[in-house]
Order: C-alpha cells, then sequence, then structure tokens
C-alpha cells in the first residue's frame, strides 16, 4: 500500500525565497556598483569584496562559534550588508574601514538582536554612523582614488556638493554664487558625480535599481516615493521662501545619500513598517527629517540619521497603522 | 472591464492542464462506501439496514436535525454493512457499504439528456424537493443547500450570485460543466432565483475561462437576460464568497457576517447543476464531476463520479498510483484536503483528485521572518499573517481576537507567498478555532 503524504494545505509553494530576495537587491544594486568601479576602479572592488566577505564570515563565526545556530549565510542577506556599507563609504577609505563597519554592522546591529530579522536598526547604517563618529577625518574625506578607466574626475575638489553649499552658505554666499562658482549641472549629477559615496556616484544608475526593485515585486513604491516626494515638497517650501539660502529640490535630490538611502537603505525589509499606511509615514518622516539636517543641523548630509531614527519608530507605526481589514465593519449580535 | 476583489490576492500558476478533457462516466465501482457524514453538520441518520437491497437514487439516509442532509444511493444492490470506515482525512465515521448489482434506478429518475425548461415548482416545493434531494454546496464546505436558500425572515436576498471563478490552480471540473451544461446551470441558477425571490443573478466567471464566458453569455442572451455573466480578472481567492461579492458588487461582508448580511446568497457551478437535476429531473444528488488531475500524469481526466467510490478505484482505473506521486489531495492544491487513506471514498463535495510529487509539494525549510510585508500584502481580508502566527505560537488569544484572526478565510495565500516558509496557516488555523469559539460561546447582546 502507497504511504501517502499528509500536510494541511496550502500544499504548494510560491517561487519566492529570502535568497531570491536579496539576490534581487545585489542586482538591483549593480548599476551602481559598476559605475562606482568606473568612476574608483580597484578601489570600488576592494571596500565592497572586503565589505561582503567580513560579513558574511563575522555572521558565521557568531554563528557557529557564540550563539550555536545553523549557520544562515547562504541566504545572501549578511552580504549584501556588507555591500550596502561599502557603497555608503567614500571612495578613497581604507579597507580597514570597511572591515570595522562590517564587524559593528553584523556582530553589533544583526546579531546581538538575534540575527535575521530581529534587529530595530538598518545593520549597515548602523556600520556607517559608528564609521562617521569614530574616524570623522577619513569619513569626510572625498578624494577620488585613481580609475583604471580615468584619470581622476573633473572636479575632484574632495567636497561634496552639500559640503561645498553648506561651507558656501555659511560663508554668506547665495545659492547662485555656489553653483556659478563650482560649475555644478544636473546633468553631471544625474549621471556622473561631485564627489560623495562609493554608490551615489550616479543618480540614474540607483533609479534603476529602483526600477527593477519595483518590477520584480522585491518592494513596493510606497517608502522611496514617500521619501523622495516629501523631501521635494519640504526643502521645496524653504526654497521658494528664500532661493538665496536654500537649493532647490532637484538639487537636493540628485546630491548626497537621497536615492542610496530611499530606494536601498529605508527600504530594508527588517527595520521598515509592514503596511502601506506605516510605509508613508515612515518615509515622510525620513524626509522631513533628513532636510531638517540638511539645511539646520551641523552635517552636509542627514538621511542615515534620518533613516535610523525612523527605524526605532517602526514597531510602533505597526502598532498602530494596520491594514485595510476586510471586515471592517462588525456584525452586532 | 474585468473586476476583481478590493484587497490582495495572489496568482499561483493556473495549471489547468486537464481544461479540455470533456467530461466521461466514471465506471460503476464494486462496492460503494457512503459516508454518512457528507455535509456540513449533523451526520445523517441510516433508513436501510444490513441484507436490503436498494436501487440507484434511493434515499438511505435522512437528514438528522436542522443543519443535516439526505443521502441516497448511488447505486443499486445489497447493503453489507454500516461501520465506521475511514473518511478522507482517515478519522473512521459510519458509512453505509453497499455491494453493487448492476445499475437499476429507481422509478421516476429522468434520465435522458433532454433539457426541461418549465419551472413549475413555487419557492416552498423547491426548497423542500431540494432537501428531499440532498443537495448540499459543491464548492467545498457542503453546506446544506436549503438551508442557504431559506435566509433567517429578517434578512432580504437581493441577489443570487453563482460562482464559477474556479480560481483554484489544476480544478476543471466547473469549467467542463459550464462548457458541457451551459443551459442546465443557468436553468438551476433561475430555480434558484425562483425559491429566493430574487429579480437577478450575477455569474462570476475568471477571464482564463474565455470560452466558458462565451458559451454562457450566448446561452443566457436567449432566454436568461436576468442572469448577467460577469468576468473577473484571474485573481485567487476570488471563488470565496466574500471575496465573490466584493469583486461583483462592491459590497463587503462584516466581520463575522455572512453573504446574507449584503443581501447576496452564492452558490457554486455544481450546486447550481444539482438543483438543476433535482428539480427537473428528479434526480438526487448522487455524483458528480471530478477532476483527476496532476502533472506527475500522463493523462488528465474529467469524470462524472458516483459518490462512494474509493480512490484506490478511481486509480486503478486510471492506470495505478503515478510513481512519482507521493500525496493525494481531495480539492485543489490552495485549499484542498490531503488525503490519508486509498481505500477512503469520495463524497458529495469531492470536485478533484489533484496528485502531487514530492518536488511540487515539499514544504522548504523554515527560516527567519525577515518582514517583508508579503504576507501583508496578499492577505485577502486585511490581515496581518506575520503577527497572528508570532501570537498563535505564544497561544495570545485576546490579542489574537484584537487583530481579527477570526476574519481569516484560510485561502493559504500567506503560507504560499512568504519567501522563509513559515508555515503561517498551520499555526493560525489552529488558534482561529479556539478564538471563534470564544466568540461563539458570549452571550448574545
Amino acid at each position: 500500500m502507497k504511504k501517502l503524504l499528509v500536510s494541511p494545505a496550502p500544499h504548494i509553494h510560491g517561487k519566492e525565497s529570502t535568497r531570491g530576495l536579496m539576490r534581487d537587491v545585489i542586482i538591483a544594486l549593480a548599476p551602481s556598483l559598476l559605475v562606482s568601479i568606473y568612476f574608483f576602479g580597484f578601489s570600488a572592488i576592494k571596500l565592497a569584496f572586503v565589505g561582503a566577505i567580513t560579513c558574511v564570515l563575522v555572521e558565521y563565526a557568531i554563528q557557529k562559534y557564540i550563539i550555536k545556530a545553523k549557520p544562515s549565510v547562504k541566504d545572501y542577506s549578511a552580504a549584501l550588508t556588507g555591500l550596502l556599507l561599502a557603497l555608503n563609504l567614500p571612495p578613497n577609505s581604507p579597507w580597514w574601514i570597511v572591515f570595522i563597519g562590517s564587524l559593528v554592522a553584523i556582530g553589533i546591529a544583526k546579531m546581538s538582536f538575534g540575527g535575521l530579522g530581529q534587529n530595530l536598526f538598518n545593520p549597515a547604517l548602523v556600520g556607517r554612523v559608528f564609521l562617521l563618529v569614530s574616524f570623522p577625518v577619513i569619513m569626510t574625506d572625498w578624494t577620488t582614488p585613481a580609475s583604471w578607466f580615468r584619470e581622476g574626475i573633473d572636479s575632484s575638489t574632495g567636497a561634496t556638493a552639500l559640503s561645498i553649499v553648506k561651507e558656501g552658505l555659511s560663508k554668506g554666499m547665495s545659492m547662485d554664487e555656489i553653483f556659478a562658482q563650482n560649475d555644478f549641472s544636473y546633468a553631471q549629477m544625474l549621471f556622473s558625480k561631485i564627489g560623495g559615496s562609493v554608490g551615489e556616484v550616479s543618480a540614474f544608475a540607483l533609479l534603476l535599481g529602483l526600477v527593477y526593485l519595483i518590477v520584480r515585486k522585491v518592494i513596493r513604491p510606497h517608502i522611496p516615493l514617500s521619501i523622495l516626494g516629501s523631501v521635494a515638497i519640504f526643502s521645496g517650501i524653504f526654497w521658494l521662501i528664500s532661493p538665496e539660502n536654500y537649493p532647490d529640490p532637484v538639487f537636493t535630490l540628485l546630491t548626497g545619500g537621497i536615492l542610496m538611502g530611499a530606494i536601498f537603505m529605508a527600504t530594508d525589509y527588517v527595520t521598515s513598517p509592514m503596511s502601506s499606511k506605516g510605509m508613508v509615514i515612515y518615509g515622510v518622516g525620513i524626509g522631513i527629517i533628513t532636510v531638517l539636517i540638511r539645511f539646520f543641523g551641523a552635517y552636509p548630509e542627514g538621511i542615515s540619521f534620518a533613516i535610523l531614527i525612523m527605524n526605532a519608530t517602526v514597531p510602533l507605526l505597526n502598532n498602530y497603522f494596520k491594514p485595510e481589514r476586510f471586515g471592517k465593519e462588525v456584525k452586532n449580535g | 472591464m474585468s473586476r476583481t476583489f478590493s484587497i490582495g490576492g495572489i496568482h499561483p500558476g493556473d495549471n489547468k492542464i486537464s481544461a479540455n478533457a470533456a467530461i466521461e462516466n466514471f465506471p460503476l465501482m464494486e462496492t460503494a462506501y457512503i459516508s454518512l457524514s457528507q455535509h456540513l453538520g449533523a451526520p445523517a441518520e441510516p433508513v436501510v439496514a444490513k441484507g436490503d437491497k436498494v436501487k440507484t437514487g434511493q434515499l438511505i439516509a435522512k437528514a438528522n436535525g436542522f443543519i443535516s442532509a439526505n443521502i441516497h444511493s448511488s447505486v443499486s444492490g445489497t447493503v453489507t454493512s454500516i461501520e465506521p470506515y475511514p473518511d478522507l482525512s482517515g478519522n473512521l465515521v459510519p458509512h453505509i457499504i453497499i455491494k453493487v448489482e448492476g445499475d437499476e434506478w429507481l422509478e421516476g429518475i429522468d434520465r435522458s439528456e433532454d433539457i426541461v425548461r418549465e419551472i413549475s415548482m413555487d419557492s416552498k416545493e423547491i426548497i423542500g424537493k431540494i432537501a428531499d434531494a440532498g443537495v448540499v454546496g459543491l464548492g467545498g464546505a457542503a453546506f446544506p443547500t436549503h438551508i442557504k436558500l431559506s435566509p433567517p425572515p429578517n434578512k432580504k436576498a437581493e441577489f443570487l450570485m453563482i460562482n464559477g471563478a474556479e480560481c483554484e490552480p489544476y480544478l476543471t471540473s466547473d469549467y467542463r460543466v459550464m462548457l458541457e451544461s451551459t443551459e442546465q446551470i443557468l436553468i438551476g441558477t433561475k430555480i434558484m432565483m425562483k425559491a429566493l425571490g430574487v429579480k437577478k443573478a450575477y455569474f462570476g466567471v475568471e477571464e482564463n475561462k474565455p470560452a466558458a464566458i462565451k458559451k454562457l453569455k450566448a446561452v443566457a442572451s436567449k432566454g436568461y437576460k436576468e442572469i448577467k455573466i460577469v468576468s473577473l480578472k484571474k485573481m485567487y481567492p476570488q471563488g470565496g464568497e466574500k471575496q465573490l461579492i466584493d469583486a461583483i458588487l462592491k459590497r463587503r461582508v462584516p466581520s463575522m457576517g455572512l453573504p446574507i448580511d449584503t443581501g447576496v446568497v452564492v452558490h457554486n457551478v455544481g450546486t447550481a447543476l444539482a438543483v438543476y437535476e433535482a428539480i427537473q429531473k428528479n434526480k438526487p444528488l448522487i455524483d458528480g464531476v471530478v477532476t483527476v488531475t496532476g502533472k506527475c500524469m500522463t493523462e488528465q481526466r474529467n469524470f462524472r463520479l458516483r459518490v462512494g467510490t474509493s480512490f484506490d478505484t478511481i486509480m486503478y482505473a486510471i492506470g495505478g498510483f503515478p510513481k512519482d506521486a507521493v500525496k493525494l489531495v481531495n480539492g485543489g492544491p490552495m485549499m484542498g484536503k490531503a488525503i490519508s487513506k486509498m481505500e477512503a471514498a469520495s463524497v458529495k463535495s469531492t470536485s478533484a483528485l489533484l496528485l502531487l510529487t514530492d518536488k511540487e509539494t515539499r514544504r522548504g525549510v523554515e527560516g527567519n521572518c525577515i518582514r517583508c510585508g508579503k504576507c501583508v500584502d496578499v492577505c485577502p481580508m486585511g490581515l496581518e499573517p506575520y503577527l497572528l502566527n508570532r501570537l498563535s505560537r505564544a497561544n495570545r488569544l485576546e490579542d489574537l481576537e484584537v487583530n481579527m484572526v477570526h476574519d481569516c478565510i484560510e485561502c493559504g495565500s500567506c503560507m504560499y507567498s512568504c519567501p522563509a516558509n513559515i508555515p503561517l496557516l498551520d499555526t493560525i488555523r489552529l488558534t482561529k478555532t479556539q478564538v471563534l469559539r470564544i466568540i461563539r460561546s458570549r452571550p448574545k447582546k
């Protein structure tokens, strides 16, 4: 007699897996990675490689020797964290910077909370912010390393557009003067670079990644769009009031880490809300905090802090902003 | 423009590989195993005894209590025993076991192919006759049809809805019935409209069945104008009553409510055919159309199968249990029940036998929840399966009620979509039952 397998429904499963989703995010990062290799050559490869390998090894070692759990490095999530961290560092960073950042990202921000799915804060961002406050000089050294493909960069002033603007404004210059002096153009911001982290070279490459993530249904558009929209609107208000003292919204969106943050960092599954309503509130919160830090804070860029701050509100958002229930109305008696 | 329901839903692969298999009569079995619990509610009470001779269509067990249904012999022969026998889940429940001798039908049953269009009975007679014929809902739950056709006096039915969505992958029995017995099911629909006293019916079909939609529209335009054929976007679980009503009428059944709370009564295509046969042909519910399918099988079939045919017999007739198959499912892959004993026999509501291989059905290794929110996205009831799973594992029944676990329709969309292979529905199903019991045990206001 044939022994039949018995288990409750459903009897079939979709094709999606954790590993597949993580792989898709890595694929979505590929255009940005390729552009940064084109501009920074070996330096970009080195950072990405050290980041990914360190994260994977740290996670494996902790699972195997400390918490004695089954190693789960095969799901690519650790590699993705390492890659994201590397893409958020200045291109000229030494290898040990990304190594330390990876230790913090995986060891502290991820594994000490219980591993995949348990962490409150985005591990790559915790790693980056740790480095920023511990090694402020290295982390704001925007010198461009030599590339195999290009001789340096046209405007390798060693500063990002944001820090140029911040410094210029503090010296009492107007936005027009800063733009004229530095020869900024939107085309340059969209396709190449004016100083910044490894992965922020090309806005276009990042947007390509966004399209891929949405088409493959890895993420829903709520978070990126609400961040970008709120940044545009909120910074636009300041610009409309005083165009002399505040950059226009297009400049704000295309420079610094806003795209990188909105597309890849804020959308991290583990540290973002579950419901559409929660996602929009979270996104708008990130957008507003980012603009506030940029315009009024000590740092030229604020998206990392903004995302980490909003990460902390996620459990609350999940608790108070439930999805729309089908049976909203309850039958009496 | 096609419609669909407003929240969640998934697109599992269609796999309607048996769609072109026309309905064939399954050969008579040697022994019939007829369960006394083929419907929701109390088991029927036998009215025959060991040694009795019965004819095909003869009443052998009568409804016992308000929610129950009559059962008729699907064969002619001698009752050899009334004893506990494994049901689909392997539990021993009383069955009437009949040794088949020939195929002698009870007099008065019209077995011709002629279509009887004139509906001569009034509402009360129709409902009585449907109860006599032991008709139950053939969409899965096997709820006695005559009760669904008699809404409580304080509730008024406005529309009848016929569910031809057949949104489960693989299943094609409703599709074949819509194609091959088009006018019969439209007459069945009219009969139920008359029973309910409604002027209009909606007949929902998913657009992956264009041939059925075309044929239904063609026949409906000639004499069945009060039945509107509605083309629905392909989306699982559209065949759920609540989803179907939302898709067609944009009305939402309230939490803990029934379709009648929105003025709608929903019946399945198979039920419409059974009603037609009961009223116009005087034929009780003793057989049904069953899809026998699976990618591991060389041939895909649709059978008209007598109730009480054992799964052994069916497998034997199609050339044996396929070597690669490990699981036999009664119904579709999303909500069907895995059969545990091959000697168990078909019941009134059996609509498909699906054979799955180890590769197709093996569950993946459970990983950590990555909070991707896919389960929340796909839940057609707007629930949070990841949260319900966590609360279920901690048995936090109060929190589960606050988060509306009792609204779960057990469609399995969450579990199907979970990238971490978490058995969400396994845990939710357990606490849902407990929470429902608690809610129902409270004194009514």
